[in-house]
């Protein structure tokens, strides 16, 4: 599939905000054998006075920039054309849950993709005794891992319920579990706690979505905005897989990556504070259509 | 007289008597056969030949000192009532030999932890090979994964250390724990020699005690050594006030004569990292952080953080500054370090530690989790990440076997969590002498020892931070928290030492330096304390005017007292107090302001202020509204104007006093024309003439300058015109004119800044004024005007 992608967000200051330094994470990664970036911009008006492109830890693009100048609004639209050829669903039977300690024990690399950064808390993924229990019950430990990610993601689907409104990016997973309702990014945290809990790997996908559905498909929930799911490391073997707990389905061609983190806080579209007296409005808009339709 | 006290007493000293060593452990007074030993025979008799009388003032002598200078110890959650420092008079003396032994092994333990860290930041391969266990870095919180591939730009991650050290039951040292983030301790330890020089006068000076200043010097040079940039600077970064070593940090910053900063005195430009200073953006290419790395920087690491600066760790990454320890050097913090560094020590230098430390067992293997399991009576055993200090007990560890707060039994909860966990051998302390009910006690210590990175290598301070158990021998007692008390570190060698300071050596070439930048939120902070000083007294003059006006008004009042009640009220002041609750809070808010820059201050003036806080506090209590309170504001203005004078007579007049000058003009200009403009009315109430002139301290200089009664044409001359009189507000329109012009920026390429300009205004407007053409509307406008220098000089420095 071929994709064109457009983001746009807007920041509109009360007061001018000044010494303004932010890290952007919005480009579409290339990954060998799944997407491919064919062309990328990221348009920033104002102009920043520091703009640099790097990587992150985890191999992700980033833009760092930073505004001398106060300024009362900052538009920042970014344009990509992604081919994406591939999935991440589980390639082959996993192993079993109890063998998976031993495996990770095993592991002497702490490069990028090493299973061992994704299974301590991290700061939007604490442990949570509700959500372990809620966890235990549904996996049984006879299990293949890829089984228990995809059983754990659907029943999590079915538990909760959709509601753009009900909770804020600082929400705690464990309020929105309780509450069960919440975003993409609330799911994708209470998943990987659940994970996590269970001992198995986990961290955060941040991407985008295709906006329409194919012909006679039903439209995926969060497509409006940047969307977020899980990845989960089921051994060595299969190595990691891609689920989304919104809409209970392992990543697809219709999923579009940009960034790999422990959570939310690793690859947040947009991080960094103003130094603002006044408030601020920000909003976000996403297209993601294919090249041909 | 120390030098001539025999090396062997003759006879046992007096004060020995009824002392004696804890069976099983080494003390540092006796040897094992009850003898004194050599390092401390001059000390004790010393102390046996002073009465107890004279001993008692001696130990008084040092704990006064240690009031007086504000030293305390404050705990997060703890915003009042901060503690007495617990300092024990009787110092640890240890033998010089022995302490450069220390050193040398130490120091070949801190090139250990250097290789370990920018390996860990670096190729990784001590994970890789296996020497150290992956999982256990992945979880480690310290070990900061977007540091991960920067190199310091001084090429070490190391650079000041501090080691907790005991001495075990066979009388050699161990290590109990490695600081490698940002040591604290080596303040106090300062601190704590100061106390004890005050305590023992005649004796230190004539005794062969190692000074600390040359450590310290060095440290410095080496600072200094590594700036990038011509004119760059190298300064202390701290999280601030509220922090609980905050004091330390401010007197290490005076006295080394370094920039204290907080991240909000800094912004990184380009890749530099800058110091916002009242002279604009200036370089700044060596921090010494006190701050943890987590909070340092909100855009790359803990992002809630209000500590940090928004890109620093950009800076580092380019190299622009080196910050000591490097981000990220934590990491080495984590116990479980303590069970891998015996094997990493044979294979990176292929030799056992030169000073052993506490044995340690990471339960993530299944040989020493069998080990723990079977000696769990004699551990601690608690999270292996924990970087809490070593052998202190936390929530979620174990203490001789204890299950209860787990709710598992000891087999499956190592079996499940064993990778999580550290065993910890509880090891016996060595005991030294306190002083307890009159004689000398053995507690178990345990010493922190500092080591900087210098030009020739690393150096041990010859001294530390001893740390002295409460009463029991449990060395996981031994923690300031649970009501132990610190002692002061004497390295005593077999000859005389050299006398040292911080001042340069004589065969330095003599330079005069610039005296340094100021940073924009300290001359914010030293322009409001001005004010707040300024507000509080005038605050004072206002309550004790009515106050003793208050035994002679007749009952139904006066319309001048009518008036002043509205005045005060207007004020925040009210009438029904003694000592009204708005002047304690303007008194606590200049403290406030005042220990934001404490660094800039000296012991005596923070002492005054600190007392004035105390007595205000006290007075409250009991003064009562008549004769009682105006008495009590006699006593806090002759407080105030102390603590004034030692500002004014020992400020250096550089940029950070003009601040507090125009802080204090601005205030008194604005409260003068704001009584004027209520009081000097010629329909105002009678005596409202003479309350301005009271209250405008200015009743001598009336007299002898006019021959008659108090009239709104003398008033208003005296204390609104009259440039020579220090209470007018011309006096202090011009005093603003004068610093201001001496700050930077006071014009721009020839042309006046805004606030020169408008201070210009202000003086030329009241300078065409007579008595009588100075009416209210005009002195009101002239408050207003007044009031508005604060806007521009906010805008122009301080933002």
């Amino acid at each position: 599939m071929l994709y064109d992608i457009k983001l746009g967000i807007n920041y509109i200051f009360q007061a001018p905000a000044a010494g303004a330094r932010q890290i952007l994470h919005a480009m579409p990664l290339t990954i060998p054998g799944r997407q491919r970036l064919i062309a990328g911009s990221i348009d920033i008006d104002p102009a920043p006075a520091m703009r640099r492109e790097r990587q992150d830890f985890f191999g992700n693009r980033l833009t760092e920039i930073a505004f001398t100048e106060p300024h009362s609004k900052i538009v920042i639209a970014l344009k990509a054309r992604v081919e994406v050829t591939g999935g991440a669903e589980p390639a082959a039977a996993s192993v079993d849950l109890p063998d998976l300690a031993g495996a990770l024990d095993a592991e002497r690399d702490l490069g990028p993709r090493s299973p061992l950064h994704f299974l301590p808390a991290s700061p939007y993924a604490r442990p949570d005794a509700a959500i372990a229990d809620w966890a235990r019950t549904l996996a049984r430990p006879d299990r293949q891992c890829g089984d228990i990610v995809a059983g754990l993601g659907l029943a999590l689907h079915r538990e909760m319920r959709f509601d753009a409104d009900a909770t804020t990016v600082d929400t705690p997973a464990a309020e929105a579990f309780a509450a069960r309702h919440g975003v993409c990014q609330d799911f994708t945290h209470i998943m990987i706690i659940a994970m996590r809990s269970l001992g198995i790997p986990a961290g955060y996908v941040s991407g985008y979505l295709r906006t329409l559905p194919p012909p006679g498909q039903e439209r995926l929930e969060g497509a409006d905005a940047m969307h977020a799911w899980v990845s989960a490391w089921c051994g060595p073997g299969v190595g990691w897989v891609e689920y989304d707990p919104t809409n209970a389905v392992f990543a697809g061609t219709d999923h579009i990556v940009v960034a790999y983190g422990r959570d939310y806080a690793d690859v947040a579209p947009v991080r960094g504070a103003m130094r603002t007296a006044g408030g601020q409005t920000s909003n976000q808009s996403v297209d993601v259509v294919p090249v041909g339709d | 007289m120390p030098k001539s006290a025999p090396v062997q007493a003759r006879h046992r000293p007096s004060l020995l008597t009824g002392y004696s060593a804890l069976p099983g452990v080494p003390d540092e007074l006796l040897r094992e056969d009850g003898t004194l030993r050599p390092e401390w025979v001059s000390l004790i008799s010393h102390l046996d030949g002073l009465s107890p009388d004279e001993r008692d003032r001696a130990f008084a002598r040092g704990a006064q000192y240690l009031r007086d200078a504000g030293v305390f110890v404050r705990h997060y959650g703890e915003e009042k009532s901060p503690r007495d420092w617990p300092l024990s008079p009787i110092p640890v003396i240890q033998p010089a030999r022995e302490w450069q032994a220390l050193g040398e092994g130490l120091a070949e333990r801190a090139e250990l932890l250097e290789t370990i860290v920018a390996d860990l930041y670096g190729e990784n391969r001590l994970v890789e090979e296996g020497h150290l266990p992956a999982g256990l870095i992945a979880s480690n919180p310290e070990w900061l994964r977007p540091l991960i591939g920067v190199k310091p730009a001084s090429g070490h991650f190391l650079h000041f250390l501090a080691f907790e050290i005991g001495r075990g039951a066979d009388g050699g040292w161990w290590v109990l724990g490695d600081r490698t983030q940002a040591p604290s301790g080596a303040g106090y330890a300062l601190e704590n020699r100061v106390a004890s020089v005050r305590a023992f006068p005649g004796y230190y000076s004539g005794s062969n005690v190692e000074r600390l200043a040359g450590f310290f010097r060095s440290f410095r040079d080496g600072l200094n050594a590594m700036r990038r940039e011509e004119g760059s600077r190298a300064g202390i970064l701290t999280p601030g006030p509220m922090n609980d070593t905050y004091f330390e940090h401010a007197y290490i910053a005076r006295y080394l004569g370094m920039m204290l900063l907080e991240g909000d005195d800094l912004v990184v430009d380009d890749g530099r990292l800058m110091v916002r200073t009242v002279s604009g953006p200036k370089p700044i290419s060596v921090l010494w952080r006190r701050m943890d790395a987590a909070w340092s920087d909100p855009l790359e690491l803990e992002a809630s953080s209000r500590l940090g600066t928004p890109g620093l760790l950009g800076a580092v990454r380019s190299q622009g500054v080196t910050m000591i320890n490097a981000l990220g050097a934590g990491v080495l913090e984590s116990r479980a370090f303590l069970a891998f560094l015996p094997r990493l020590s044979e294979v990176l230098h292929g030799k056992p530690l030169a000073i052993p430390n506490i044995a340690t067992w990471w339960c993530g293997g299944e040989t020493e989790r069998a080990h723990v399991r079977a000696n769990a009576d004699a551990m601690l055993i608690g999270p292996a990440n924990s970087t809490r200090l070593p052998l202190e007990f936390e929530p979620g560890a174990v203490l001789r076997g204890d299950m209860s707060g787990i709710g598992l039994d000891l087999e499956t909860w190592l079996e499940k969590e064993g990778r999580n966990l550290v065993g910890q051998e509880l090891v016996s302390l060595s005991t030294t002498p306190t002083w307890e009910d009159g004689g000398l006690k053995p507690k178990p210590m345990r010493i922190r020892v500092f080591m900087a990175r210098t030009r020739d290598g690393w150096q041990l301070m010859p001294g530390g931070f001893a740390r002295l158990a409460a009463t029991s021998q449990d060395p996981s007692a031994v923690s300031l928290r649970s009501g132990g008390t610190v002692a002061d570190v004497w390295v005593v060698s077999d000859k005389p030492v050299s006398e040292d300071t911080m001042l340069s050596h004589t065969d330095e070439v003599f330079v005069r330096t610039s005296p340094g930048l100021l940073p924009s939120r300290a001359a914010d902070n030293l322009f409001w304390l001005g004010r707040y000083v300024e507000r509080a007294e005038g605050q004072m003059r206002l309550t004790r005017a009515y106050m003793s006006r208050l035994p002679e008004t007749p009952a139904g009042g006066t319309p001048l007292m009518s008036r002043l009640e509205i005045y005060l009220d207007d004020h925040g002041l009210d009438i029904a107090e003694g000592v009204p609750a708005t002047l304690e809070r303007t008194i606590a808010m200049a403290v406030n302001a005042a220990n934001q820059v404490r660094d800039r201050f000296s012991v005596d003036a923070w002492a005054s202020l600190a007392d004035l806080e105390r007595t205000v506090g006290n007075m409250r209590k009991t003064v009562i509204p008549g004769d009682d309170a105006a008495s009590a504001m006699g006593v806090l203005l002759r407080k105030i104007t102390g603590f004034s004078g030692l500002v004014h007579e020992n400020m250096y007049r550089f940029s950070g006093w003009r601040f507090l000058t125009i802080g204090r003009s601005l205030e008194r200009a604005i409260a003068m024309a704001d009584l004027l403009a209520a009081f000097a009315e010629w329909s105002g109430p009678h005596g409202g003439f003479e309350l301005c002139v009271e209250v405008g301290d200015s009743v001598m200089t009336h007299r002898r300058r006019y021959p008659v009664a108090a009239s709104r044409d003398t008033v208003v001359d005296l204390l609104a015109l009259d440039p020579l009189n220090p209470r007018s507000i011309a006096f202090h329109i011009d005093e603003i004119r004068d610093q201001v012009s001496l700050l930077p920026g006071a014009d721009v390429n020839g042309q006046l800044s805004q606030l020169s300009r408008a201070v210009l205004r202000v003086q030329a407007d009241l300078s065409v004024n007579t008595p009588q053409s100075l009416d209210q509307t005009r002195l009101v406008e002239l408050r207003q005007a007044i009031g508005l220098l604060t806007n521009d000089l906010h805008a122009q420095f301080l933002e």
